[in-house]
């Protein structure tokens, strides 16, 4: 339990570091942000990858999830760059 | 043994340098000149994170397959997307990685939750993750113009009825270990029902919606992978998924003020019950104008402010628009273009398709930069924006759109609206914009109508 609060304190935490660090962000740049963010959320990656050691049932759910996870990430940070590249000052 | 113990302490420090890269790459996401980097800076957290994990495994060569399927499926699409699709790209792309931890916190379940605490946050994970999956499923669907159901249709309503029931389920299957009713297999129902739930939570919600709607599911996949990490006691997990569902909170926020309307007002309510009062009859006649004398009125103007709006995205008409832009400017015109928070499907839309068609960003204003000097502008002209410019919102205290911030075209000297039709915005409410002294409507396609006007310039 004690792991769970200490954790849960890392959670609070970082969501309260997330809404500062982000709370003015020029309409510019929305949509990059919310795509770069999207791919940041396929950080399920690496808890997919954890599991995924298992056997039998548990081991086959997490290999898709590692897979999806997978696009999300690739998929999400290369659109990111893409547009982002398209950004240009006068 | 001592391996084990060594690389999982190895793992954690990769863990918090990768948690640190993450935090520092969203702030550089943040402003213009650091975006790009950012953005890198990410991605390497992101490797670092996973190739640590990997070098854990004792077989990874399964995982390495899936990861290299994972890559080929996501990166063709992202390179071959066209930028007009970008709003459905990032909603497929965000349905994955809710399904991705949907499937971790299943995959949990298999193994023995040992305490209720980890219970509690299996069933949470699991319904988040599945709302994100098939919610991001659906507001694909609609942006892509895939499934067009009406609000009223009985699919609909079914739908959200099983939206409802799944939360009081929810609620039955967190308490479920504490006091199990009946006996049967509540997990595989709650998978079910969750998966359907995200379909009831989406459907419902009308396109000019779509960007508070896409910006909360990219807040939930973040949540999600943020209680998965609490669920493997995985602090990176929990860090990036934290930042990730701050980031989608306040661009959720920026939307919902945008539109002055309150999140679950948008969510559960909707625009057509909010008010049916006040639909304003003073209508009259419209005034329309041929391209010929549209362009004899921009030739001889000194100022002028562009407003484009998802008819812009529909006639795919940012190109031409941008060309104009560039013919006004060598004729001496101030050209500006006003963007509204809402306009289009996403957060950011209008942005992204004019910087596709290589409109500098600088001269992009937001409605606070622009509305102040309405007065000096000769003409403002709207392309395929509607409630975003529609007056009530500023005159008109019955209307639903009330208090919405809007671009205020109706105090510049001349309005020209490119409009297809005279049919309605998504709000459903009839704009006066259309009937005032100074607006001039230019029916037609905008893509033709530009075009039009661009080859006029040019002779």
């Amino acid at each position: 339990m004690e792991t769970y609060m200490l954790l849960g304190f890392v959670l609070i935490l970082s969501i309260y570091l997330g809404l500062e660090l982000i709370s003015k962000v020029p309409s510019t740049l929305h949509t990059p942000l919310m795509s770069g963010a999207n791919a940041i959320s396929g950080i399920a990656l690496v808890g997919a990858l954890v599991l995924s050691t298992n056997s039998n049932l548990q081991g086959v759910i997490a290999f898709f999830a590692v897979t999806f996870a997978s696009i999300n990430v690739f998929g999400g940070y290369l659109v990111t760059n893409r547009m982002l590249k398209m950004f240009k000052k006068k | 043994m001592e391996f084990f113990i060594e690389i999982s302490a190895i793992q954690n420090i990769v863990y918090i340098i990768s948690s640190i890269l993450f935090i520092t790459g969203i702030k550089m996401l943040g402003k213009e000149d650091t975006a790009v980097k950012g953005n890198f800076l990410s991605a390497f957290a992101m490797f670092i994170a996973v190739a640590i994990t990997v070098v854990g495994v004792i077989d990874p060569l399964i995982l390495l397959i899936g990861i290299a399927l994972g890559a080929i499926i996501g990166s063709s699409i992202a390179l071959k997307v066209k930028m007009t699709s970008i709003p459905e790209m990032v909603a497929l792309f965000n349905g994955f990685g809710g399904l991705a931890t949907f499937l971790i916190a299943w995959s949990e379940f298999n193994s023995i939750p040992d305490s209720l605490f980890q219970h509690i946050l299996i069933v949470i994970t699991v319904f988040i993750g599945g709302v994100t999956f098939t919610g991001s499923l659906i507001a694909y669907a609609k942006l892509s113009e895939k499934i067009k159901i009406a609000k009223t249709s009985i699919v609909t309503k079914i739908f959200t009825t099983i939206f409802y029931i799944s939360l009081v389920f929810l609620i039955y299957s967190i308490v479920q270990p504490v006091m199990p009713i009946l006996d049967f297999d509540f997990f595989t129902v709650l998978l079910v029902l969750t998966l359907l739930a995200g379909i009831g939570f989406v459907l419902p919600i009308g396109g000019g919606d779509m960007p508070v709607v896409i910006s909360l599911l990219n807040s939930l996949s973040g949540i999600a992978a943020a209680f998965a990490g609490l669920l493997l006691l995985n602090n990176v997990l929990i860090v990036a998924g934290s930042l990730v569902g701050a980031s989608g909170l306040i661009l959720t926020v920026i939307m919902a003020k945008a539109m002055n309307r309150s999140i679950s007002n948008i969510l559960f309510v909707g625009y057509a019950s909010s008010s049916n009062s006040t639909s304003s009859e003073e209508q009259g006649e419209v005034s329309p104008i041929s391209v010929g004398d549209a362009y004899l009125i921009l030739e001889s103007a000194s100022s002028v402010l562009i407003v484009p709006g998802y008819g812009m995205a529909v006639a795919q008409a940012q190109h031409v628009v941008r060309e104009l832009g560039e013919l006004l400017e060598a004729n001496g015109t101030e050209v500006r273009y006003g963007i509204h928070p809402v306009a289009g499907r996403m957060p950011g839309h209008m942005n992204v398709l004019l910087a596709e068609a290589n409109v500098p960003y600088d001269v992009l204003a937001e409605p606070d930069d622009v509305n102040p000097t309405m007065d000096a502008v000769d003409v403002a002209v709207v392309i395929g924006a509607n409630d975003v410019v529609n007056p009530s919102a500023t005159e008109e205290p019955g209307s639903p759109i009330y208090g919405m911030p809007i671009i205020e075209v109706h105090n510049a000297k001349t309005v020209f609206v490119l409009k297809r039709s005279m049919s309605s915005g998504f709000a459903g409410v009839q704009n006066p914009l259309f009937f005032k002294q100074n607006t001039r409507m230019l029916f037609g396609d905008a893509k033709d109508s530009i075009g039009g006007l661009v080859s006029e310039f040019k002779d």
